[in-house]
This record gives structure tokens, C-alpha cells and sequence, in this order.
């Protein structure tokens, strides 16, 4: 399991956690290079079909992170992600998704401390789960080669 | 088939340090629907982005992707650079391999297989942009300040004298806030009221302002350049057109004892009265709940039992069946300027704060704070400037003042500075030794914050010139004794205990927001920190601006703020209004949400999730013009593009311009060439 390497997703607001990343970056925190980030304005935005499909084209763990809450730039679209993703989780957990694979975070702009120890936790947990198998083999076969 | 561009950036050694950019380039060459790739040294530079402009005609480009640094760093950089070369702008975006890759990782082949991953996704996506057009929207050029005291007075002022009109609404009876309470002025001395009351009455006098006092914001709604304001005028009992404030209602007024708050508690006024003789306007305000007219209304007596106001007032001024008046106004910004108050120990004990009942304060009345104070001290104030003691109106020899009282204390009280009690301190203990030569002015401190145009300075004159005694460390205990009030004390810097038998306290109390202010910020979709100071957009770069386009925040409600900093912050809203102003319409990201209405299915989930009410139900109308149903409309002036809606959508109708369902997945597909 030494040379397994993690392919983690992660979703961020544009606002709070891209801008946090950025910071990251700045101030070169170094961190685990197995996450990659899709950009979006809001955690409210996040459809948790985004997070099945990045699973289902391979990913071995997700990250979503936001603002803190109160501090939304879109006001509210934080707790909108967070009650969805409460409902996720355990629905994630029936369908046989170990829950540690998904990591919920809320990394503000100013916490570019933070992402590195989100992201090098996230890589820690996946790695010790190992690669995430199960579900990759219910994709069809002809999307796996695309 | 789309032709993109990739443009893979060194930065210099920034990006080319981790990342073997001719790699990327050479990785993304071969990627599918990708016309043209290649590396270059600075690709923000002059001759990088003309590489771009001629790389997009010489091969045709569809789309533009730049792997470099943040898309907040040069996104718009690039968007220019991309329509000026006649692409659509919205088909350029950035794949960010500095901050997300070169600058957090050193092994140059993971770093480099990241960067292509990066770039590979950034590319998925533009293949499915669209081209699109900047919303346009119309500015109303009249501008609200809420709030009249010295900031927003500064704000209004500068606002009209740009040429525009201001609406400027005050909750009190006159504009003027705690500046007019202030006796005088650090670091210069200056009295308070003499260099405020000109910008008072020229306030007043201007004729691109509308003032409103005893007026209150009741409903906001709408956008930046187009909101819609509700203010309610309460009502005041008084014509304000009739009357020419003679001051005869207020002379004849039998209820003479109510406790003045202008005076903080110090002085009287009447039922009817104006706050303080240089109010603006100088017109009186009838309080209803003091009157003994309106107490007898109250009673349900037959007979009104007072009206000497009434009989008084030679103009017929005075209405006692006024009611509350609604005014509508569209204004293009909003300046919030509402101020703080101090934190009224021992009277009120605000949620989450438990302390300071051994300072005796509300009970022991030689015990009071910092702005009972500048009314003593006040030329204008009960004592008319002699600096006597509540109980017994004599002279206190032996004063002593405490900092920090609630402030920087996380255990009691609250854990910030209020950052202006260092400075009136020192000012108190001026003034008070300027006053009473031979008495003793003795300070508690933890430390002394003086940082400003000459404040340490004024505060080393306090101790050095004026023989204040400052005594580091905090105060226990504060009590009557006899006609002293002790006050136990520990002096750190000696490691003692320190017991004074002083005339009087006063305490430098934390400055708080004003009530109100969450109900306020919930009107207008801003937010506010723990303590209910409102949120700057940005701590450093953007001060003065909130997290609603068009409204923005001058003075203490947004932090404690001393009257330098609260008129800097006043002006510096008033350029950023009248920048907005400065066009006639407003260039915005089209990144909205758009209704597919041949499949929505009209359930406004949508809407109730839409935090700025930018959703509306259409109705949709057969041919024979009866409603047959309705769907979901997305005002794209008030969307501001968050995608919440997006989400909750059943029947995927709604989709979010720049970051679309088919965009996204896009992206998580081209992650799976991790394989």
C-alpha cells in the first residue's frame, strides 16, 4: 500500500477557500500534491451529484470546504451546503462510501494554514483507507476509457 | 470543434522552478480540441499577451486557457488582453499552477503531472463555455446615509458637494451623534462643538441634501445602483414646517425632570424639547412615552389633561395626533454610518457579557464613564464646564480613571480594544487637571495603545506636563466609603496592591455597536462580525465597501474608530460612491443564473433558497391569454451569481452562466485521466 497515491477531489467557493488555497500558495506552505481543485462560486453550488461523479471517475476521496459560517459571501449558501451535505454523508455511508473518504472543511480567505492541514489530512485518511475500488468498477466501461 | 489555446506561464522562476513548463505545453499539445500550445517567460508581460492576441487570429482559437498564477490575480488581465484580439472575453479562463502547484509542492515530476492536470481540466471546461455579454444596468445617482453623526455628516457632505443628491437619515431627533457630546478633542484640544456644528448646519443648509431626523430605514430592497428605500419618519408631534424653534413648548412644559441623554443622564430636559440648544434642526421632539398628555391618552381619560405645548406655540405647530410617515426613496448606494455606543455596565447586560457589578457603576453615582465625563467637562454641559461630582456637586480633588473597562477582556467583557480610550483618557485627565490644579488625576492601564498623528506625544503630555499618575495594573474593586469612593487597585509594575480614596471614577467603558445594527444589516444583506460591527469586504484592501455591492460602511459601526479614522473612512465611501456614480450604467459579470422555462416546472425552490430575492414567479399564458402555469424568472441585476438555486433545482432548469452543470462535470471528467 506504500506507493498508493490518494486522487482526491476537491470542490471550494471561489470566495473563502480558493482564496485561502491562494494564500496557501503565497505563503509557501507546502502540502501533499494528490488534491485537485474545482473552482466554484459558492458551497451552495455544489450538487452532491458532483461529488458521486468524482468518485465515480476514479477519485479515492473529496474535499468540500467553504466559508466559515456567518461570513458567506453569497450571505447563506454555506448552510444550504452544509444541511446537504449532512444528508449526504449518511446516505454516502448506506450505499457502502466509507464517510472519512469525504472531508467538509470551512477554510476562510485569511487561513491558508488551515487548506494545508485539511488537504494533508485528507491525503492521510485516504491513504489509509487505500484506493477506492468498489464503486469505480459499477462505472461503465466505456466511460472508464474515455 | 472547439480550437483552444493553452498558454503555459514561467513566471519568471515561480512557476518554472517546480513546474517543467515546455512539459505541460507539450502535454496539452496533443490533448483533444487543443489548437495551439506553448510556454513563455512572463505571459502577463506586454509581449505575452500579445502572444495571446496573435496566437487566437493566426490559429483560429475558439477558446484561451492560461496556466499561471490565481485567476484573482490576472483573470482580468487576460480576459482584456482576449477581447481585444475580438474574442468573446468569457471564453478565456486560468488554470492555476502557481499558488495550487509550484508554490506548495518541491518534487518537480509531481508538480509537473499536477500542472498538466490542472491545466487538462481548465481546458475541459472552456470547451464548453459560451460567449457572453456583460450586464448592463442602470445607476440611480442619489446616494442614503444612514446615520448623522460626524461620519456619515462627512460622507452626505462630500457626496452633495460631488454634485449628487444624498439622503441622509438620522435616528435621533438631530444630527450630530456623540461627536456634539464631546467637550474637546484629542490630540489638539480643540473643542468638539465648535469645529463640528459648521458641518452640522452646512449639512443642514445644503441644497443637495435631504435630511430626515427621528427617522429610521425601515425596508431596503433592490441592488447596487437601484435600491429601494422605506424610511420611516417617526412622529415627531411637531410640524417641522411650521415650526421656527422659538423654544416657547419647551419653556412651558410642566414635565421638567426627565433624564437628558444628551446629557448622558446628567442633566433634565422636558417632555418636549430638542436635545441640545445647537441641535440640527432646532426643531423639537414630542416624547410620547414622558408626556403627561399622552400618559393620560394611555390612562383612557375623556379629557386630554396637559396641552400647554399647544397653547405655548404661537405657529400651531404642535400636531399631538401625528402618526408615523412613510417616505420612498431610490437611491444608487448606501453609506451606513450608524456609530456605536458605549457598553452600559451595571445598567444593561448585553448577551454573552457578564462583568464589572464590583465597579459599583449605576449605583455608587460618583461612579460614571467616559462620556458623563465629556458632559462635565463640556462648556455647553450641566456643570457648564466645571468639573464637580454628581453626588454632592463639589470638586473632586482625587479622580481616578480606569482603561479597559469590558475591552480586551475575553472573560468578562469583550476580547477587542476600543481602541479611543487610551487617547480620551489622557484627554480626561487633562482637562480635569487643567481644571482643578491642585488635584490628583491617577490612571489604570494594561497598556497604552497611542498609535496615530501625534497621540503618544499627547499622551506622554498627560503624564510628563499635566502630573497624571499612571499606575499599571487592573482595578478589583470599586465602592462607597463615607463620601469617598475606594477604589482597590494592584500596581504590576511594583507588584502591589494600590488603595485610593478617590472623589470620583470615571470608567473608559467598551464601545459597542449601536442597538439595532444586526436588524439593520439584515435589511440591507450585509453581514456583521461577532460583536455586531459590520463587515468590511476585505480587512486591508477593500475598508469601506461590504459584501453588498453598493453599500458602504464609514465610522465606529464597523469597528471602534477615533474622528480622524471616521471621517477618512467617511470620504473614502463618498469616493467610492461617487465613482459608481461616475457612470450612467453599471458593467457587471454575466455570471447569473438563467431559467430554461420549457422545463421548469414553476415548484420556487429555487426562490426560497435565493438569499437576495432575485427570483420571481412568471406566469405563462396560453394562447388564449389564461394563466395555464407558472415558472421561475432570475432578475439577472439582482442575481449575484452564487449557484445555491442551481443545486436545488428538480427538474435542472436553472443554470449558473460561467460555471454550468455541463462545465463542472467537464472538469471531474478530466480528472479521471489520472488513470
Amino acid at each position: 500500500m506504500s506507493d498508493f497515491e490518494p486522487r482526491i477531489t476537491a470542490f471550494v467557493c471561489n470566495w473563502c477557500t480558493y482564496t485561502g488555497a491562494d494564500l496557501a500558495g503565497t505563503s509557501r506552505l507546502h502540502m501533499a500534491s494528490n488534491v485537485r481543485i474545482i473552482r466554484l462560486p459558492c458551497t451552495g453550488r455544489i450538487d452532491p451529484l458532483f461529488i458521486i461523479k468524482a468518485f465515480e471517475r476514479g477519485a479515492d476521496g473529496v474535499i468540500v470546504s467553504g466559508c466559515h459560517p456567518a461570513d458567506c459571501h453569497y450571505t447563506s449558501g454555506n448552510y444550504h451546503a452544509r444541511r446537504r451535505f449532512a444528508v449526504f454523508h449518511d446516505i454516502m455511508a448506506f450505499v457502502g462510501v466509507d464517510p472519512r473518504r469525504m472531508t467538509f472543511s470551512w477554510v476562510s480567505a485569511s487561513e491558508g494554514a488551515k487548506w494545508r492541514d485539511v488537504v494533508d489530512e485528507a491525503v492521510a485518511n485516504v491513504r489509509e483507507l487505500g484506493p477506492f475500488e468498489a464503486y469505480r468498477a459499477l462505472a461503465p466501461e466505456a466511460e472508464r476509457q474515455a | 470543434m472547439s480550437r483552444i489555446g493553452v498558454f503555459v506561464c514561467q513566471c519568471g522562476e515561480n512557476i518554472a522552478r517546480t513546474v517543467d513548463v515546455e512539459a505541460v505545453a507539450e502535454a496539452l499539445r496533443d490533448h483533444p480540441g487543443v489548437a495551439f500550445a506553448t510556454g513563455y517567460k512572463y505571459m502577463c508581460s506586454d509581449p505575452g499577451q500579445a502572444l495571446v492576441r496573435e496566437a487566437i487570429a493566426e490559429h483560429g482559437l475558439t477558446g484561451v486557457v492560461i496556466a499561471a498564477c490565481s485567476p484573482h490575480m490576472h483573470e482580468k488581465t487576460f480576459r482584456r488582453a482576449v477581447d481585444k484580439a475580438g474574442l468573446n472575453k468569457f471564453m478565456c479562463e486560468m488554470a492555476n499552477i502557481r499558488e495550487h502547484c509550484s508554490w506548495i509542492h518541491e518534487d518537480r515530476a509531481d508538480a509537473t503531472a499536477k500542472a498538466i492536470d490542472i491545466t487538462r481540466t481548465i481546458v475541459e471546461k472552456v470547451k464548453h463555455n459560451q460567449p457572453l455579454e456583460s450586464i448592463r444596468i442602470p445607476v440611480t445617482k442619489r446616494a442614503l446615509v444612514i446615520g448623522g453623526g460626524i461620519a456619515g455628516i462627512q460622507a452626505a457632505l462630500d457626496i452633495a458637494d460631488g454634485g449628487h443628491q444624498v439622503i441622509l437619515v438620522e435616528k435621533d431627533a438631530s444630527i450630530g451623534g456623540h461627536m456634539s457630546q464631546l467637550s474637546e478633542t484629542f490630540p489638539t484640544l480643540d473643542c468638539s462643538q465648535c469645529i463640528l456644528t459648521p458641518r452640522m448646519v452646512e449639512a443642514y443648509q445644503h441644497p443637495n441634501i435631504t435630511l430626515h431626523t427621528w427617522s429610521e430605514v425601515e425596508k431596503v430592497k433592490g441592488y447596487i445602483g437601484n435600491f429601494e428605500v422605506t424610511i420611516r419618519k417617526k412622529a415627531r408631534s411637531v410640524n417641522e414646517d411650521l415650526c421656527n424653534g422659538c423654544g416657547d413648548c419647551q419653556a412651558a412644559c410642566p414635565v421638567r425632570k426627565i433624564p437628558s441623554e444628551f446629557e448622558a443622564g446628567l442633566g433634565k430636559r422636558t417632555a418636549i424639547s430638542v436635545p441640545f440648544p445647537q441641535a440640527v434642526p432646532n426643531i423639537p421632539v414630542l416624547d410620547r412615552q414622558n408626556c403627561t398628555l399622552f400618559k393620560g391618552r394611555r390612562k383612557g381619560l375623556a379629557k386630554e389633561v396637559c396641552g400647554k405645548c399647544k397653547e405655548a406655540c404661537l405657529k400651531g405647530a404642535i400636531d399631538y395626533d401625528a402618526e408615523d410617515a412613510f417616505i420612498e426613496e431610490e437611491v444608487g448606494a448606501i453609506v451606513v454610518a450608524t456609530g456605536f455606543k458605549l457598553y452600559d455596565i451595571g445598567r444593561e447586560q448585553p448577551e454573552g457579557l457578564k462583568g464589572y457589578g464590583e465597579y459599583g457603576y449605576g449605583e455608587v453615582p460618583d461612579v460614571i464613564d467616559g462620556l458623563q465625563f465629556e458632559r462635565l467637562a463640556s462648556a455647553s454641559g450641566p456643570t457648564a464646564g466645571a468639573i464637580l461630582r454628581p453626588s454632592d456637586s463639589t470638586e473632586p480633588k482625587t479622580v481616578v480613571f480606569v482603561h479597559c473597562v469590558g475591552s480586551r477582556d475575553p472573560e468578562k467583557g469583550i476580547a477587542y480594544c476600543s481602541k479611543i480610550c487610551c487617547m480620551y483618557n489622557a484627554k480626561h485627565a487633562m482637562l480635569y487637571k487643567h481644571k482643578v490644579h491642585d488635584g490628583r488625576a491617577v490612571a489604570f492601564y494594561m497598556d497604552i495603545r497611542a498609535a496615530g498623528k501625534g497621540y503618544d506625544e499627547f499622551s506622554r503630555r498627560a503624564i510628563e506636563e499635566d502630573g497624571a499618575e499612571y499606575i499599571r495594573g487592573r482595578v478589583s474593586r470599586i465602592f462607597r466609603d463615607g463620601d469617598k469612593v475606594k477604589v482597590w487597585g494592584y500596581d504590576t509594575l511594583n507588584g502591589e496592591q494600590v488603595v485610593i480614596d478617590a472623589d470620583m471614577v470615571v470608567l473608559a467603558t467598551a464601545i459597542r455597536p449601536q442597538d439595532g445594527i444586526r436588524d439593520l444589516a439584515q435589511k440591507l444583506s450585509i453581514s456583521t462580525d461577532e460583536h455586531g460591527f459590520i463587515n468590511e469586504a476585505h480587512p486591508k484592501l477593500r475598508p469601506v465597501e461590504t459584501n453588498t455591492a453598493g453599500v458602504f460602511v464609514a465610522g465606529a459601526c464597523q469597528a471602534p474608530r477615533d474622528i480622524p479614522e471616521s471621517v477618512a473612512m467617511a470620504s473614502a465611501s463618498a469616493a467610492k460612491v461617487m465613482s459608481l456614480f461616475s457612470a450612467d450604467e453599471l458593467e457587471r459579470e454575466p455570471a447569473v443564473a438563467l431559467v430554461n422555462e420549457s422545463t421548469c416546472i414553476g415548484c420556487m425552490r429555487c426562490a426560497d433558497v435565493c438569499a437576495y430575492g432575485a427570483i420571481e414567479q412568471r406566469d405563462i399564458c396560453a394562447i388564449d391569454g389564461h394563466v395555464c402555469g407558472h415558472v421561475a424568472y432570475v432578475n439577472p441585476g439582482v442575481c449575484q451569481g452564487c449557484g445555491t438555486c442551481q443545486a436545488v433545482c428538480l427538474s435542472k432548469s436553472v443554470e449558473l452562466q460561467t460555471f454550468t452543470d455541463e462545465q463542472i462535470y467537464s472538469e471531474i471528467n478530466a480528472l479521471c485521466a489520472w488513470e
